[in-house]
């Protein structure tokens, strides 16, 4: 019944989009979001099964073996309803966007308008114009590190990171410290992968023009105290531009809640399409900032003399903008909502606590970060006795288990941790206990190998 | 033996095995009998890029042929590096120029290894083919 519902509400969408567009955006698109969140937002217990039967590669046969898909931190996969909106957009409305006088183009541009009002209603955005369409968080981030630093980095201020940044929160913010004679600061971690906190205020204190960090690490898991870090920064009118990567799959962000000045994610960790992904701001950040690069969209009125820019958001989207892409990120909050975050986060707890108990029976597994089920969200990051971690994942692979080794893009972790990577296996919503048994057995069967 | 004849004493010994399970045992194994390198050659100029796992390489020119020692953080590496030393160590520079190695795909390894893993496994070949290249030229120039 729930499948149904779900295809259904997305077919319904796309049909809706099709006929009167303008409905879609304000009424059908939030109706139906609302009604996602009012009737399931709470206490509803997810059916896996079901929710497995929406993602077709979940079928999928590895060396003989049953996919077990664990490389989520690195992509999810796609439901149907993504698959269906994109192909359909395709087949019916495919138009260049915001250009056009004729009736496709008209189309074209309210579907993506309408994700646009999906994403910005998915994150509490108080408007949708603060929502940037770029390629993904490293995009995002690379925009504001480029606009913020050229309007308001000087030699000699400081931007401040944390030390289980991924490596595109890190090398945007060099490149331009570089540029602009500026350093990199660091916030540092422990042992138990939090961050240490006690010397934030003096930090803040000493020329900091920016703070930016990832709420989830998606080399550890660890949930980082987003807002109570924001507030500190605000104590000293700096700005915060939080990594939401690993969070916006797993739990609910609401950006005015969080008081947060920019937001980054990337539609296809969370569920959607590749090539396309978010950055929220703040209209009265964004609308200070330079444009990022130039083009069509981007401007007003163009004279070779010069040239005036466009509004938010357009003032960010230079260019064709990424239409299927926009569409399908849509769907895929559409698809995410209707199961409920707040469910979702529930269903993962649950798998990830039993997800460790089973791990932790095995000799020599030894969890890097934070060990409590609660303070992490969808990774589990590991090493079992002295096996390198590439031969584990490749003794997994010949299971027909699919994790990451290496350092994650986070290098500088695995240095604190003095430790050449780790095993990475990483939940999402459609994964199952009998799945970590599978983990469990194929570790023991590398260790047997291995060991 | 060979270049050649190696490579097929490896075939022939991988072709008993009917499972995977016994073919990564095999090649574990293969890694405990690698030449280990020096520690003293353990050096950042002897490691092999392009590998998830570290290689170490060391080349030796004796009597006219190239005899290599290795090291490597992972087991199932250990083994691979094991099987392509076993192949073209104590050759003359110039037949392991010429070598063609074709073991790896024969032993239906291919399929099994993941692309970082025969990225890496590549990146050593090329590496062993540059020191012969390089001992071909200098051994060239002496005769001359
Ligand atoms: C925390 C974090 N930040 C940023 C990124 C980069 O995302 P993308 O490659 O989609 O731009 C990732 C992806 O691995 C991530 O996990």
């Amino acid at each position: 019944m729930h499948d149904t519902a779900i295809i259904g509400e997305g077919r319904g969408a796309n049909g809706e989009g099709r006929s009167a567009g303008g409905d879609h955006r304000s009424g059908e698109g939030r109706s139906t979001s609302g009604e996602g969140r009012s009737a399931n937002g709470e206490g509803r217990r997810l059916d896996i099964e079901e929710i497995r039967r929406d993602f077709p590669i979940l079928g999928t046969t590895v060396y003989g073996y049953p996919l077990v898909y664990l490389d989520n931190a690195a992509t999810t996969q796609k439901p149907l309803a993504v698959l269906t909106a994109m192909d359909e957009y395709y087949k019916t409305i495919n138009a260049n966007v915001h250009r056009g006088v004729h009736y496709l183009s008209q189309r074209a541009t309210d579907a993506c308008e309408a994700s646009r009002v999906t994403v910005a209603d998915f994150i509490n955005a108080r408007h949708a114009y603060e929502v940037i369409f770029t390629r993904g968080t490293t995009e995002s981030i690379n925009l504001i590190a480029a606009c913020f630093g050229k309007k308001f980095l000087q030699e000699g201020d400081s931007i401040l990171v944390s030390g289980m940044e991924h490596h595109s929160n890190i090398v945007p913010w060099q490149m331009i410290c570089e540029e602009k004679k500026a350093t990199l600061k660091v916030i540092p971690i422990d042992e138990n992968g939090e961050l240490i906190l006690g010397g934030l205020d003096a930090m803040l204190k000493s020329g900091v023009k920016l703070v930016a960090f990832n709420y989830v690490s998606n080399a550890l898991g660890t949930i980082n105290p987003a807002k109570e870090i924001i507030a500190a920064a605000h104590r000293y009118g700096i700005p915060v531009l939080l990594d939401a990567a690993q969070a916006i799959q797993h739990m609910e962000v609401d950006v005015q809640d969080l008081d947060v000045d920019f937001l980054a994610f990337s539609s296809h960790k969370l569920y959607g399409p590749t090539g396309i992904g978010i950055l929220y701001g703040k209209e009265e950040w964004l609308n200070q900032l330079p444009p990022y690069q130039g083009g069509g969209e981007m401007i007003k009125t163009v004279t070779f003399e010069k040239t005036t820019y466009n509004d938010l958001p357009f003032k960010f989207e230079a260019g064709t903008p990424d239409m299927a892409g926009m569409i399908g990120l849509g769907a895929a909050v559409r698809y995410v909502q209707e199961l409920g975050l707040a469910n979702i986060q529930h269903a993962e707890n649950e798998l990830m606590t039993y997800a460790l108990d089973v791990l932790r029976e095995i000799k020599g597994f030894r969890l890097i970060g934070n060990g409590d089920a609660e303070h992490r969200a969808g990774v589990i990051s590991f090493l079992v006795g002295n096996i390198h971690p590439f031969d584990m994942g490749e003794i997994l692979d010949q299971q027909g288990i699919a994790v990451r080794t290496g350092h994650h893009c986070a290098q500088p972790i695995m240095d604190r941790y003095c430790i050449p990577g780790t095993v990475r296996a990483s939940l999402a919503v459609y994964n199952t206990p009998a799945e970590m048994d599978r983990l469990a057995a194929g570790i023991r069967k590398a260790v047997t190998l291995l060991g | 033996m060979t270049i050649q004849e190696s490579q097929d004493e490896i075939i022939g010994d991988f072709e008993v095995f009917g499972d995977w399970m016994d073919k990564y045992e095999h090649i574990i194994q293969l890694g405990k009998e690698l030449p280990i390198i020096d520690s003293q050659y353990k050096t950042e100029d002897n490691l092999i890029k392009g590998c998830q796992s570290k290689v170490w390489l060391h080349a030796e020119y004796r009597d006219g042929k190239l005899y290599f020692t290795a090291d490597s953080d992972a087991a199932i590496t250990k083994g691979l590096v094991s099987m392509v030393i076993q192949v073209l160590s104590g050759h003359t520079p110039e037949q392991i120029t010429n070598s063609e190695i074709y073991f790896i795909d024969a032993i239906g390894l291919r399929n099994h290894l993941s692309s970082t893993r025969s990225n890496g496994l590549l990146s050593m070949l090329k590496q062993i083919k540059l020191y012969a290249l390089a001992y071909q030229a200098k051994s060239l120039q002496s005769k001359s």
